[in-house]
C-alpha cells in the first residue's frame, strides 16, 4: 500500500544511476532573490520510472534544466552512473513540454538526427530511425514533415529522436502537457510499454496526478516555492501497466493521497499568483 | 427573431477570385480608353490602352526587348548573388556578435527605408557608365531587407529548438548549421525575396535615370521620343517582368521548402 518515504537523499539504493545532490537554484528577479528549488535530492535507480509532481512555480521545469545540463549556476551535484556531470550529457536524453520536432526535417531525418551526430552511415542511420518510428507506433509517416502531423504524433516523434541517442536515462517535461486527456493517456501507455520494453530509466517532470501515478514506480512531490521534496510516495501497482488501471480503487487511493499533499501546495501557488497580480495589475502574474 | 438569429447557410463561391482580379483590371482599362476617347483625359499626356496594346508588338520588334530584358535580368541576378552573400553573412554575424547588432541595427533599418536611389551620382562616379553602376545600386539599396530578416529568422528561432540542439551536445557550428540557419532559412527567404525586388526596381530605376542599360534606358528613350503609346507599352512590360519576377521567386522558395 502507501509507503511514504523521509524527503531525504538516503531514500533510494546505492546503485541509483541518477544522482540529484542537495540542488539549489536562486534567480535574481526585479522584486528580489528567488529561491526556485530548495536543497532536493533525489536518487533513480536503474530501470525505474521516478515522477516529480508539484504545482506550478514549485522549480520543475528549473529541477529538469539542472538534471538536463541546461542551467548553468546552482549548488549542489548531478552525477550520472557514479560521474558529476556540468552541461549536457550524452547519458541523458531529454523530451521538452514545448513542441520541438525540426519542421525542415522528415519524421525519419528528425529521429535520425543523433545518430547523424555521431557519423553512423546513411543506411544504418535510416534502418534505426525506422526501427525507433515503429516503437512509438509511427510506421507508415516516415517520410511525412512535422507539419503534416497531429500534436501527440509530433511529441511522439521528439521521443523518438530522444531514445534514437540510447541515453541511459530519459528526462521528460511535461510531454503531454498540450494534449487532450484522452490522448494523454494513449500515450502514457506506448511510454510506459516502451519504458518496460526498454528497461528504460525515465524521470518524468509533470504536474498531472494522474500520469505520475499511472506510469511511475515512486513520485517526488515537491512544495510550492521554494521547491522541496514534500514527500515521496511509492506507487505499489502491479506491472505492465496500461491507462485501464486508472479504474482501480488502488489508483484512487494513491491519486486521492497525492492530491492531498498536493492541493495545499496549488493552493498556495494560487494565493500567491493573486497577490502577485494585484500588486502588479498591468504585468498580471508571472 | 427567431429566423434572423438563426445561423446563416455559407454563401456558394461562385465566381473564382482570379476573374473578379482580371475582370477589374479590364474595366479600368475599358473605363481609361472611355475617358481619353471621350476626351475626358487628353490623350496627349496618357495614349488610350488600345494605342499601348498596339505598340507592343513594335516595341518588341523594334526595341530588342529580350535582349535588354535579360541584361536588366542578368544585373539583376548578379546583385541578388552578391546580396545573398553579403546580406545574409551580415545577418550572421549581427546575430553572433551582439555588439554589432547593437551597434547598427537601427542604421541598417534606417538606411531601409532612404531614397538610396539618389545617390547614384556617386556610384556613376566611382563605377562608370557601366552595368556595374547599376548592379552594385541594387545591391546596397535592396541590402538592409535581407541583413535585417536574416537577423530576425535567427533571432526568432524558437528557445525550445535551441535547447534540443544543447541536450544533443551540439557544437556552436552544429548548432549553426544543423538548428539555427535551417529554422531561420524561411525568414531569410522572405528577405533575399525582397531584396531582389528592391534590387530589380532600383535597377530599371537607375538604367532609366542614367540612360543606359536595359529596359529602364528603353522607357527613357522612348520618353525622350515622345512615343508615348511605346513609353507605356515598356512600362508594362517592365510591370509584367516584375510579376513574373515575383511569381518565380514565390514558386523557388516553395519548391525549396516542402514542409510548409
Amino acid at each position: 500500500m502507501l509507503t511514504p518515504t523521509k524527503p531525504t537523499s538516503q531514500d533510494a539504493t546505492d546503485d541509483a544511476i541518477l544522482v540529484v545532490d542537495n540542488i539549489v537554484v536562486r534567480f535574481e528577479t526585479p522584486e528580489g532573490p528567488i529561491v526556485a528549488v530548495d536543497d532536493v535530492s533525489l536518487k533513480v535507480k536503474p530501470g525505474e520510472f521516478l515522477s516529480v509532481i508539484g504545482p506550478s512555480g514549485c522549480g520543475k521545469s528549473t529541477l529538469f534544466n539542472v538534471v538536463g545540463g541546461l542551467l548553468g549556476h546552482y549548488n549542489g551535484k548531478v552525477s550520472v552512473a557514479g560521474e558529476t556531470i556540468a552541461g549536457p550529457h550524452q547519458s541523458i536524453g531529454m523530451v521538452f513540454q514545448e513542441e520541438s520536432t525540426f519542421p525542415w526535417r522528415t519524421v525519419t531525418d528528425n529521429v535520425a538526427f543523433p545518430l547523424e551526430l555521431t557519423g553512423m552511415a546513411k543506411a544504418q542511420r535510416i534502418e534505426r530511425a525506422r526501427h525507433f518510428i515503429a516503437l512509438v507506433g509511427l510506421d507508415g509517416f516516415e517520410n511525412r514533415y512535422p507539419g503534416e502531423l497531429s500534436g501527440g504524433m509530433r511529441q511522439r516523434v521528439s521521443l523518438a529522436r530522444t531514445l534514437a541517442s540510447e541515453p541511459k536515462i530519459l528526462l521528460m517535461d511535461e510531454p503531454f502537457a498540450a494534449l487532450d486527456e484522452q490522448t494523454r493517456l494513449l500515450l502514457g501507455d506506448k511510454v510506459l510499454q516502451i519504458q518496460q520494453q526498454l528497461k528504460q530509466t525515465t524521470l518524468l517532470i509533470t504536474h498531472n496526478i494522474t500520469e505520475a501515478v499511472q506510469m511511475s514506480d515512486r513520485i517526488v512531490v515537491m512544495t510550492y516555492r521554494p521547491g522541496k521534496v514534500k514527500r515521496i510516495v511509492e506507487i505499489d501497482l502491479p506491472r505492465p501497466r496500461t491507462s485501464e488501471i486508472v479504474g482501480s480503487e488502488a489508483f484512487g487511493r494513491y491519486v486521492a493521497q497525492i492530491w492531498a499533499d498536493l492541493r495545499e501546495e496549488a493552493s498556495r501557488g494560487m494565493r500567491d499568483e493573486e497577490k502577485h497580480t494585484l500588486s502588479h495589475p498591468k504585468g498580471g502574474a508571472s | 427573431m427567431t429566423d434572423a438569429a438563426a445561423p446563416r447557410p455559407a454563401m456558394r463561391r461562385t465566381i473564382p477570385p482570379q476573374v473578379v482580379g482580371l475582370s477589374s483590371l479590364v474595366a479600368f482599362f475599358l473605363s481609361m480608353e472611355l475617358l481619353i476617347q471621350t476626351g475626358v483625359i487628353n490623350r496627349f499626356i496618357v495614349p488610350p490602352p488600345s494605342d499601348i496594346i498596339g505598340s507592343f508588338g513594335r516595341v518588341i520588334v523594334e526595341e530588342n526587348v529580350f535582349g535588354r530584358f535579360l541584361l536588366t535580368l542578368s544585373e539583376c541576378l548578379i546583385a541578388g548573388v552578391l546580396l545573398t552573400v553579403v546580406g545574409v553573412g551580415g545577418g550572421v554575424l549581427m546575430h553572433r556578435f551582439k555588439l554589432l547588432q547593437q551597434a547598427c541595427e537601427t542604421w541598417v533599418a534606417a538606411m531601409a527605408s532612404a531614397p538610396i536611389v539618389l545617390m547614384y551620382p556617386l556610384f556613376l562616379v566611382i563605377f562608370g557608365r557601366s552595368m556595374w553602376t547599376m548592379i552594385m545600386m541594387g545591391f546596397v539599396a535592396a541590402l538592409p531587407p535581407v541583413i535585417l530578416k536574416t537577423l530576425e529568422g535567427l533571432s526568432s528561432t524558437r528557445k525550445v529548438l535551441v535547447n534540443v540542439g544543447r541536450s544533443f551536445n551540439l557544437t556552436p557550428s552544429q548548432q549553426f548549421w544543423k538548428i539555427l540557419f535551417p529554422a531561420a532559412l524561411p525568414t531569410i527567404f522572405v528577405g533575399i525575396r525582397l531584396g531582389l525586388i528592391f534590387a530589380l526596381i532600383n535597377i530599371v530605376g537607375v538604367e532609366f535615370l542614367i540612360n543606359f542599360g536595359g529596359l529602364g534606358q528603353l522607357i527613357n528613350e522612348l520618353a525622350e521620343r515622345y512615343d508615348l503609346p511605346g513609353t507605356y507599352a515598356a512600362i508594362c512590360f517592365v510591370i509584367l517582368v516584375s510579376i513574373l519576377f515575383f511569381m518565380t521567386l514565390e514558386k523557388i522558395e516553395r519548391w525549396l521548402r516542402p514542409f510548409d
